[in-house]
């Protein structure tokens, strides 16, 4: 393969995050929601010198539960490569992913509630 | 589906998160109101572009495969500690429609951003979320020089359903912006308010 075929004029570096993941492009386990929240509150206390640098940057960002998207965001990873990471981690109880709530997505209460703080802004 | 007891407890303590989606034509003001009326973060994704006919997704195949990464416009609106709402901008070439269903999945709803000077660039917007049963208001973005149009001409022009609310925007305001949210919330919760009725 043509080592040109790998970008476009969207696309930035996209092989070095993969070695995070040892080359692997998808998550093993159950899919990771966008807006899953990751959490580090109940982890194992593995000693994070052991740890890959990233591992321990989500542990930390994470003592608060937090959504995968925002995660992504702030550690400047794309997202499948954040997904590859927390599945791993996940598999390793370095962290919790919980699904996000949708079960109340469709109460007209919290969705009022929603129109009602945004005509706030 | 409802899930066991003390998984529901859970459910009411940990925030909601509302998603919304900004879609449109290239240039159609997407990132322009996901940065008047929230905190814009970058996100990027990528996405490894199989061939259709390849079924088995082989663990070790990476040079084999194109990635592809895209930037993707992203805004968190905190409204309480315990509600957030989640702003996507869709990615609009055709190459990252696949990208689509999973931004769809559990979205509240969608805004369909059109310029009247380009009208046709947000028909496949106005399909995929017809199609896929998702609320959607359509947000005509008032750029400068643009001729003004009348909402029902440009409901005419999309062959849009009589209840899908059409709005005129400046999506550089900031008020505007939120005026087009809370429309679209607004119809979420009337569509929502009227399936109970049928079901009843």
């Amino acid at each position: 393969m043509r080592g040109d075929q790998w970008l476009d004029r969207d696309a930035g570096p996209v092989v070095r995050p993969y070695l995070l993941t040892g080359g692997r492009t998808r998550p093993t386990g159950d899919s990771v929601d966008l807006l899953a929240l990751v959490s580090s509150a109940d982890a194992n206390s593995a000693s994070e010198v052991l740890l890959e640098p990233e591992y321990v940057e989500v542990i930390r960002q994470c003592r608060q539960p937090k959504p995968v998207a925002d995660l992504a965001s702030d550690l400047d990873l794309p997202l499948g490569v954040v997904r590859i990471l927390l599945s791993d981690m996940r598999e390793q109880g370095l962290i919790t992913i919980r699904p996000p709530a949708r079960n109340r997505l469709t109460d007209p209460q919290v969705l009022k509630d929603v129109a009602d703080a945004l005509r706030r802004l | 589906m409802l899930s066991a007891g003390s998984e529901q407890d859970l459910d009411t303590a940990s925030p909601v998160s509302i998603k919304i989606l900004i879609a449109g034509g290239f240039g159609a003001g997407k990132t322009t109101l996901v940065s008047s009326v929230s905190e814009i973060k970058p996100l990027r994704t990528e996405e490894v572009l199989s061939e259709p006919s390849v079924l088995v997704d082989a663990l070790d195949g990476v040079e084999q495969k194109t990635t592809t990464t895209v930037a993707m416009d992203f805004g968190r609106i905190t409204v309480r500690d315990d509600l957030v709402v989640y702003l996507f901008g869709t990615p609009g070439q055709h190459r990252f429609w696949f990208m689509w269903d999973e931004l769809a999945l559990g979205a509240l709803g969608a805004v369909v951003m059109a310029d009247t000077r380009r009208l046709a660039d947000c028909f496949p917007s106005v399909d995929y979320f017809e199609r896929r049963g998702l609320p959607f208001v359509v947000a005509v973005n008032c750029f400068d020089g643009a001729r003004r149009f009348d909402p029902e001409v440009v409901r005419t022009a999309l062959d849009l359903n009589q209840g899908v609310p059409v709005v005129m925007c400046d999506a550089r305001q900031r008020s505007s912006s939120r005026d087009v949210l809370v429309t679209l919330v607004e119809y979420a919760i009337r569509l929502i308010s009227d399936s109970e009725v049928m079901s009843h």
